[in-house]
């Protein structure tokens, strides 16, 4: 059924290297709505890379990138685009000056202040603040913070960070979520609350892409899983078949070194 | 010795260094004057030294801007490269030569040298935050100079705050070298006065007393500025040195 839609996301040769070092060497791949993609393989293969691409944290250095068909070029309004790529990192980035509401209606604000200049609206500013702030609330207790809205990210566990982070761009109303490695940073007994949130976010239907090293998490809730090896998708299929009948020799080894 | 402490003679020499012509007005006209070219020089050097540095930070981190940048670093070399009484002396007596006001001359000298060195410091401050705010920022759809506005510079500015009130105080004394051009400033005051009454015991001790008045105010300042900003420390609860009633203004920024 999924085949006949169009693909959220598609690369075709996506190339990226740094210098002689080449790091994505073509990745052709589509993705589409509500897919769970969980990304594996061995450091340095080019996984977090890919995840930057996709969102343009790193240009391209070849192939080319669509989303919902359209190919990003340089007069892609990238602001606009990446408001619809929520962006998740290991080591949280939440903005250590700002309080935790702040943090969240930032850039929401941000949006909505620049759709009004497009648009021409005449919606209030403080209006738009209120609505935002309503709205970060509304998230905020989702996750049962909403009484650390005014305290500053320093005096929060990494746990509650990188919660927080999830929330921050959630509030920008994006269509797919990006994790790069977001557990990895994380004390062993905060990785589950963690990852209990992004299985809500999946249950609900968001599309996700997942860098990870939490196996269990990518054979319990991913619909697909790509194994990267040397800036290549070396395998990609449901979770069953990837752990369960690995035919890659590369992908055995790996499995038999993380499992 | 016994001379410097001779009890009649301080009293005629304190007269004589005050109160004769009313010559204690002499001292406060300097004050205001090094006041008032300390003020907008630390306003042009502190808003053309962000802009440089800003040009700086942002041709590293993408390459953009590689004229403006290589304009601002060469601006630094020369600018810290030479004496600020000669910059002063090419600024009176050649570029501003039509500026009959000398107080012009003095504040633009000393903001634009007072520029190179702010350019630096921002600059330092600048690359002390970490990239992933950057790259948090720009994945939220801010744009550069939004997250610049916005995330950067509020935290760079926190962590410079001494570098630059470090800045700011050497500018104050260092404005005394506008004597030399013969602008009244505090630093000439003694000076003017001695060559009247030929003693420069309490003139020097006084305009000491000035700019130690005039720093030391800065100082609290800075240790208000520090703690209003400090709110999103983990022990922000920790009292700075300085006193509550003290920051009740700076508390407002």
């Amino acid at each position: 059924m999924q085949e006949s839609k169009e693909p959220l996301i598609r690369t075709a040769g996506l190339k990226k290297s740094f210098g002689d070092n080449m790091v994505l060497d073509g990745i052709d791949v589509e993705i589409f709505e509500g897919e769970k993609v969980v990304v594996i393989g061995p450091s340095g293969s080019g996984k977090s890379t890919f995840l930057r691409c996709l969102n343009r944290l790193e240009t391209p250095t070849g192939g080319a990138v669509y989303f919902q068909g359209k190919e990003l070029t340089q007069d892609t309004d990238l602001e606009e685009y990446r408001r619809q790529m929520g962006m998740v990192f290991q080591h949280f980035n939440l903005f250590p000056h700002l309080t935790v509401l702040k943090n969240v209606t930032l850039a929401a604000v941000d949006a909505r202040l620049r759709e009004r200049k497009k648009l021409k609206l005449k919606t209030p500013k403080k209006q738009i603040v209120a609505e935002e702030k309503a709205r970060a609330m509304k998230l905020l207790a989702r996750i049962g913070l909403e009484d650390k809205a005014d305290a500053y990210p320093s005096t929060l566990s990494g746990g509650q960070k990188q919660r927080i982070a999830i929330v921050r761009a959630l509030a920008v109303g994006p269509k797919v979520m990006l994790f790069d490695e977001p557990t990895s940073a994380l004390d062993p007994e905060m990785v589950g609350e963690v990852l209990s949130l992004m299985k809500e976010l999946a249950d609900e239907g968001m599309t996700m892409i997942v860098v990870t090293h939490e196996m269990r998490f990518a054979r319990e809730v991913s619909t697909r899983v790509l194994f990267m090896d040397g800036g290549k998708i070396v395998a990609d299929g449901p979770p069953q078949e990837i752990f369960g009948a690995p035919k890659d020799d590369r992908l055995k080894s790996f499995l038999a070194k993380v499992l | 010795m016994l001379y410097l402490l001779n009890a009649k003679t301080l009293a005629e020499r304190f007269r004589s260094a005050f109160l004769v012509d009313n010559r204690w007005q002499l001292y406060f006209q300097g004050l205001g004057n090094t006041l008032l070219i300390s003020l907008f020089a630390v306003t042009i050097g502190v808003f053309l030294g962000f802009i440089f540095a800003m040009i700086v930070y942002t041709h590293s981190k993408t390459g953009k801007l590689k004229v403006l940048s290589f304009l601002s670093n060469l601006y630094v070399t020369v600018i810290r490269g030479t004496p600020v009484v000669l910059q002063l002396f090419i600024m009176y007596f050649i570029v501003l030569v039509s500026v009959k006001n000398g107080i012009v001359v003095g504040a633009v000298t000393f903001g634009l040298n007072s520029a190179a060195y702010v350019a630096e410091v921002a600059r330092a401050g600048l690359s002390s935050i970490d990239e992933g705010q950057m790259e948090a920022g720009r994945s939220l759809g801010l744009s550069y100079a939004k997250t610049m506005l916005k995330i950067i510079l509020p935290q760079a500015i926190r962590n410079i705050i001494p570098a630059l009130f470090n800045e700011f105080i050497a500018l104050v004394k260092e404005t005394s070298v506008a004597g030399y051009v013969g602008i009244l400033e505090l630093g000439k005051v003694p000076g003017l006065i001695q060559s009247r009454t030929f003693d420069y015991l309490f003139p020097l001790l006084f305009a000491s007393v000035l700019y130690l008045a005039v720093v030391y105010s800065l100082t609290l300042v800075e240790k208000c500025i520090e703690k209003a900003l400090s709110r999103s420390d983990r022990n922000a609860g920790i009292k700075i040195t300085g006193g509550r009633k003290k920051c009740r203004k700076a508390k407002s920024l």
